[in-house]
């Protein structure tokens, strides 16, 4: 008899934090960060023979889901426009009424359409991103990135770089 | 002396914590039911006539479908909308990805007809009173990551109380 009283007051307890973990993270989480895209503000060094061992992790936090406001520069988790069990790390680099240059030194210019953004990874030669697929729905973002948890000598904010020379001055 | 004076003090409040426990659980409950589970929305607006009421509808909507993929042609949906992130807006899928798309450009003006195919990863969603809606006639396919949740049951006004069923289109 003691030892079902013992179980069901284990297994409450494991039910009690499990429910607080799972509302947590609707609001920060700890994910991973995968590939080279990003290089080289995570994953500098690329390690094909450790892979996953060596990925940094990162914070996310879900509060700016709340109003939808954005900067210039922020990096953020989004699902793929064309697979939305995908999830995407970049940059944001336009938002809506910029004009972006299709690429680096090219006079093609878009406009970031109402409720879109421009994303791009830092490494350009590495990424999939807005150069690709075009504007991304902010709606489909997920989370702001805003510190690096893991490795340890590498902890630190994510800090909000913004690439001038993307945008075209009209 | 510590550890006994913190230990005498929680038995003594033994009562109370649970209490706090159980109040916690319960706001956790709520808190992913919403966000994971299930929904009220909030309908109005005249694009879903004649399905929906031009007055406010309360409805039902399940977030577990979209999440596994299974919306398919003919259901009521809410979609975050593409042009205003802060916006969800109901309506309902005509085609998934693959299908190809008839439709009337602008019905209060001309019949001039187009035809699409939709993109992989991308819905078509129309509102069911094509004179008056904003939709993929005006914005597109829309990714499939913006859905919210299938709109399964009507609770208000009790006239209309009841299941929605799944509706292909003509």
């Amino acid at each position: 008899m003691g030892t079902r009283k013992f179980l069901w007051d284990v297994a409450k307890k494991y039910f009690t934090v499990g429910l607080i973990t799972f509302t947590i993270s609707d609001y920060a989480s700890v994910i991973h960060v995968r590939g080279a895209s990003m290089t080289p503000t995570f994953n500098p060094e690329t390690n094909t023979t450790f892979g996953s061992l060596t990925d940094d992790m990162v914070l996310v936090e879900k509060f700016c889901l709340t109003n939808y406001k954005f900067s210039r520069g922020d990096v953020v988790v989004f699902s793929s426009p064309s697979n939305y069990k995908e999830k995407h790390i970049k940059r944001i680099i336009g938002l809506p009424g910029d004009w972006i240059g299709e690429a680096p030194y090219s006079y093609d210019a878009i406009k970031v359409p109402e409720g879109h953004c421009w994303v791009e990874g830092d490494n350009p030669a590495f990424s999939l991103d807005s150069r690709a697929y075009g504007p991304v729905p902010l709606g489909l973002v997920r989370g702001r990135v805003t510190h690096i948890v893991w490795p340890p000598q590498r902890i630190g904010d994510v800090n909000r770089i913004f690439p001038q020379d993307r945008l075209s001055p009209n | 002396m510590g550890v006994s004076r913190l230990r005498e003090f929680i038995t003594k409040n033994k009562e109370v914590f649970n209490q706090a426990s159980f109040v916690a659980q319960l706001i956790c409950i709520l808190h992913l039911n919403k966000t994971h589970i299930s929904t009220v929305v909030l309908s109005h607006g005249p694009s879903m006539l004649p399905t929906l009421n031009i007055t406010p509808d309360l409805l039902l909507a399940e977030r577990l479908s979209p999440r596994l993929g299974k919306v398919g042609t003919g259901d009521i949906v809410i979609v975050r909308s593409p042009v205003a992130p802060r916006k969800v807006v109901t309506k309902r899928v005509i085609g998934v990805e693959g299908d190809s798309v008839t439709y009337v450009v602008d019905p209060n003006t001309s019949d001039r007809c187009e035809t699409i195919v939709v993109p992989k990863g991308h819905i078509w969603v129309q509102g069911d009173n094509i004179y008056a809606s904003t939709d993929s006639r005006r914005f597109g396919p829309v990714p499939y990551g913006l859905l919210e949740g299938r709109v399964f049951f009507r609770i208000w006004p009790p006239k209309d109380f009841g299941p929605l069923e799944r509706k292909l289109h003509k």
